[in-house]
């Protein structure tokens, strides 16, 4: 039995422990965000955040993972109300097919996590484990910049708030 | 949303309950489209209907209102990434004169849709979306007439909007209430009522995509996210080298794993299926590691492989010839150009799911045509076509005839193993970089002669394999080879002019007084392949617009003045004025900087389908060899622009995944087998390739004809990349990729 912590919720899963993540997010807690690509650590798109940082889930033990805070993305957000990242990709239509744009989700919302002002030049370089197919590269660029300034507008507006008595 | 869920609501929509479901038809006949097909024929109807209502005339077969007025509308085709659902139903939408939302889309599936045979060739919105927008007209038009009836006014007086027909004195009526059993159950006629297009609220604009929201947020998207009750997983061992046969196997020692639930042989093809994803994986691996195997394929040397091609047996046949007596004098020259085999390479590996129960087989699937997968698996199973059905599931993106049917075949046969279990199966990285069918490897050779300027003569000649193996057959069907009494392979084909196969594009849309095409048709195939996004016209566009460059050069002409020079076709030239005028082709052409080049492509996609013209700026580290690109500014054309974003998209897309063929893609292969067997070994671009700006300027002409736009791109931005390179560094490089190491060995530093 392992309990693993996803997007805050706590499970306990019966699973062989060296069972890489991914299958247990998908097979067992029904989480369609992370996608199986290569299997290999070559090509992102099973990136997931563990204690905010984006780790290949193809790659991690599930028993590696207990005790830590897992986000997919579906921890940013649903459908009827997507959070910062989701929105932005929504607004650039930054997906042809789509299937590699969670993992890229994943890699940049721990990069805007640890570093809220990040360039341009930053996330084209955090992108680089990450393949796409579809050629939609440009547009998800775009896509993580919106996201940077919409999360920091958020955050600038959270501190006034607190800031104000 | 659960998987179930989406199926279950997608079941339910199939099903229906409305008034004119009753009556109901599919389509009469398969279409004999560019690919062809392997279902019945009869003979095309004498009044031409406009794109695919040809084959499926009923209005009903393609509109549906239900009493509660809610309207759903079917398409043979499926949405690849491409963005097609969007703008199908925008045109529905926009001729209905309702709102987009209102409008449930049903796409490929043989139980309810009309076949519409392959979603390829960039023949979607020319056949379906050409079918829609006048099915959408026509019901629109019955409709209103029956509102006139029931008013007793004259059509001509009433107006749709919101899903209604409203009357000048203020009476109004939903489409719901208009309804009956046979009121769309008519035929088509070849004229419809179009909305005129300065009233056009819905199509033209970008309106947002329908399958993006899903897909970012983590919902069931793909065939690959399906999730049945039930539902077990297999997994296919692959031989070492594709013509290996399967001696024996460790059955026992598999079996003990916990989980697994069958082991299935039949003749060489070997598969495990379990209870659990990855414990089907682990026991494959351990089926692989005790597996033995004899024999292997003859592959070429890699080194030789064009010498090999040309050393075949070739079906030549001359698609175009028109000869002129030339004056004396002038220049000629000659220039041959290679393209190895290069894979689709779906980031997710081709996924199928498959039912069998009772007397029904049930396949989801992301094959590109769902009616002949059905033919196919009906040949594999011995089971009627009317037991079979085929669900269209989005896949990873598709870009061709990868390996979906062929995973989808596997999928049928580990399902009938264990009847009444969903099987699941998913191909590993490895099964899909080694057992995909490629894009063929061309040679491409090209002549002209060239006088006082202008092209006077001019020759193509081509080599390729086939460009299309797809399924109509069960030989078709990977597994299907390898089982104790295998099923033969289609015999390899040429597609015919004027889609062409390997001979897509050889015909260029330039001026030529004298000129002479030839399609060298080879039908052995040293590695298995098929239709990869573009067919010959990647290869072909290549060629002629690296060939232009040539001439322009020895001409001491411009690039794009010289082009224009051979260009009459008006849009062909507007969208090669547009492109390097966004790129600023003139005034940046004369001030580059050392190491910097310009390059231009253009085509015409098939002479028929959308116009690309695309100029990009590229720098050659001399050093490493290594080829940037800078910027790249494109100009398209394809019609009627339904969702210009969906068209920009797909240009975009199309621009990088043919820059990442072009500098980095070839598969490798040693005397038995494909060695290029995960990303490591088959480097694509990357972000660190990514260039600086890209840019897509779409020419809209509303009231046009749609034309194809997903494979628009591959051509023109190869030779566009060439040409900049070439530019850049001096040197001309006629092999592709244009990787590091030849560019490095090209400039011989
Ligand atoms: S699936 Fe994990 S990196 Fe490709
Ligand atoms: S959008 Fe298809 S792989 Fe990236």
């Amino acid at each position: 039995m392992i309990t693993l912590t996803v997007n805050g919720n706590d499970h306990t899963v019966d699973v062989d422990p060296a069972t890489p993540l991914l299958y247990v997010l998908r097979e067992d807690l029904a989480l369609h965000g992370a996608k199986f690509g290569c299997g290999l650590g070559q090509c992102g798109s099973c990136t997931v955040m563990v204690d905010g940082r984006a780790v290949f889930s193809c790659l991690l033990p599930a028993a590696a993972a207990a005790g830590r805070q897992v986000k997919t993305v579906e921890g940013l957000g649903t459908i009827d109300e997507p959070g910062p990242m989701q929105q932005a990709f929504m607004a650039e239509q930054a997906a042809q097919c789509g299937y590699c744009i969670p993992g890229m989700m994943m890699r940049a919302q721990a990069l805007l996590e640890a570093k809220p002002a990040a360039t341009e030049a930053d996330i084209r370089a955090a992108l680089e484990p990450h393949l796409c197919r579809c050629g939609t590269q440009a547009r998800i660029v775009r896509a993580v910049m919106r996201a940077a300034q919409a999360m920091r507008l958020v955050d600038a507006v959270g501190r006034r708030a607190e800031a104000s008595p | 949303m659960t998987a179930t869920s989406t199926f279950l609501s997608r079941r339910t929509v199939i099903a229906g309950t409305g008034a004119l479901v009753v009556g109901f038809s599919v389509a009469r006949r398969a279409f004999a489209q560019q690919e062809p097909q392997n279902v019945g024929e009869e003979p095309r109807r004498p009044v031409a209907l406009p794109g695919s209502l040809k084959d499926a005339p009923l209005i009903d077969s393609w509109i549906r209102i239900e009493a509660t007025g809610a309207i759903t509308v079917m398409t043979g085709k499926a949405e690849l990434g491409q963005g097609i659902k969007t703008a199908l139903i925008q045109i529905a939408a926009e001729q209905l004169d309702v709102a987009p939302h209102a409008i449930t889309l049903v796409t490929a599936d043989t139980a309810s849709t009309p076949n519409e045979g392959y979603t390829a060739g960039s023949h979607s919105m020319q056949d379906s979306g050409t079918a829609i927008l006048n099915a959408a007209a026509q019901a629109r038009a019955i409709l209103v007439n029956a509102a006139a009836a029931r008013f007793a006014l004259a059509a001509g007086e009433l107006k749709t909007g919101d899903g209604k027909v409203a009357a000048p004195d203020g009476r109004a009526i939903g489409y719901g209430e208009l309804v009956s059993t046979e009121l769309l159950h008519v035929e088509a006629t070849p004229a419809s009522p179009l909305k005129d297009t300065s009233r056009r609220l819905v199509m033209g604009r970008s309106i947002e995509r329908v399958d993006i929201p899903v897909k970012v947020t983590g919902g069931a998207a793909y065939v690959h996210d399906l999730r049945l009750p039930d539902m077990v997983h297999g997994r296919v061992v692959r031989p070492p080298s594709p013509g290996a046969r399967l001696k024996a196997i460790d059955e026992a020692r598999v079996r003990r794993l916990p989980g697994v639930l069958a082991v299935v042989r039949n003749g060489s093809f070997l598969a495990v299926v379990a209870a659990r994803e990855y414990q089907c994986v682990q026991a494959m691996r351990l089926l692989a590691a005790t597996a033995t195997w004899d024999g292997h394929s003859d592959l070429p040397e890699s080194g030789k492989l064009y010498e090999t091609l040309l050393a075949l047996p070739s079906r030549d046949n001359d698609i175009l010839h028109r000869s002129v007596a030339l004056p004396p004098g002038g220049r000629t020259l000659e220039a041959t150009y290679h393209r190895p085999y290069q894979m689709h390479g779906s980031i997710g590996p081709s996924c199928a799911v498959a039912l069998r129960e009772a007397d029904a087989l049930t396949v989801w699937t992301h094959s590109q045509g769902v009616y002949p997968l059905r033919g196919a698996l009906s040949e594999l199973t011995g089971l009627g076509a009317e037991q079979i059905r085929c669900i269209h599931m989005e896949g990873s993106g598709c870009y061709g005839h990868n390996g979906a049917d062929d995973v989808a075949a596997d999928a049928v046969l580990l399902a009938i193993a264990l009847p009444g279990r969903p099987v699941r199966v998913q191909w590993m990285r490895e099964d899909e970089h080694r057992f995909e069918p490629y894009g063929p490897a061309m040679i491409a050779r090209l002549g002209a002669a060239l006088q006082d300027g202008r092209i006077a003569d001019w020759h193509h000649d081509v080599w390729s394999n086939t460009h299309s193996t797809r399924p109509g057959k069960a030989g078709d069907l990977l597994s299907a080879l390898y089982l104790q009494a295998p099923f033969p392979p289609s015999p390899p084909r040429p597609l015919p002019q004027p889609d062409g196969g390997g001979d897509r594009n050889a015909i260029p849309l330039y001026v030529l007084p004298s000129v002479r095409v030839t399609n060298r048709f080879i039908p052995q195939m040293p590695l298995r392949v098929s239709a990869l996004r573009g067919l010959g016209a990647y290869m072909n566009v290549f060629a002629i617009e690296s060939f232009m460059d040539e001439l322009a050069a020895a001409a001491g002409a411009d690039p794009v003045a010289f082009r224009l020079a051979h260009l009459e076709d008006a849009r062909g030239r507007d969208v090669v004025t547009e492109a390097a005028r966004r790129f600023g082709w003139q005034a940046t052409h004369a001030q580059r900087r050392p190491g910097f080049g310009h390059g231009f492509g253009f085509a015409r996609y098939k002479n028929l389908g959308a116009y690309a013209a695309i100029a990009v700026e590229a720098e050659v580290a001399r050093e490493s060899g290594r080829v940037r690109i800078v910027r790249a500014v494109a100009a398209v054309d394809s019609g009627e622009a339904v969702n210009p974003d969906g068209i920009r998209n797909q240009i975009e897309g199309g621009m990088l995944q043919s820059a990442s063929w072009t500098l980095f893609e070839e598969v490798r292969f040693d005397r038995t087998h494909v060695t290029s067997a995960s990303w490591a070994s088959y480097p694509i671009l990357r972000f660190s390739d990514l260039p600086e700006r890209i840019e897509v300027h779409v020419i809209d002409r509303p009231g046009e004809p749609f034309l194809g736009t997903g494979e628009a791109a591959q051509g023109p931005m190869a030779a566009a990349i060439a040409n900049a390179v070439a530019d850049a560094s001096g040197v001309r490089i006629r092999d592709l990729p244009l990787h590091k190491e030849r560019v490095k060995a090209a400039i011989g530093v």
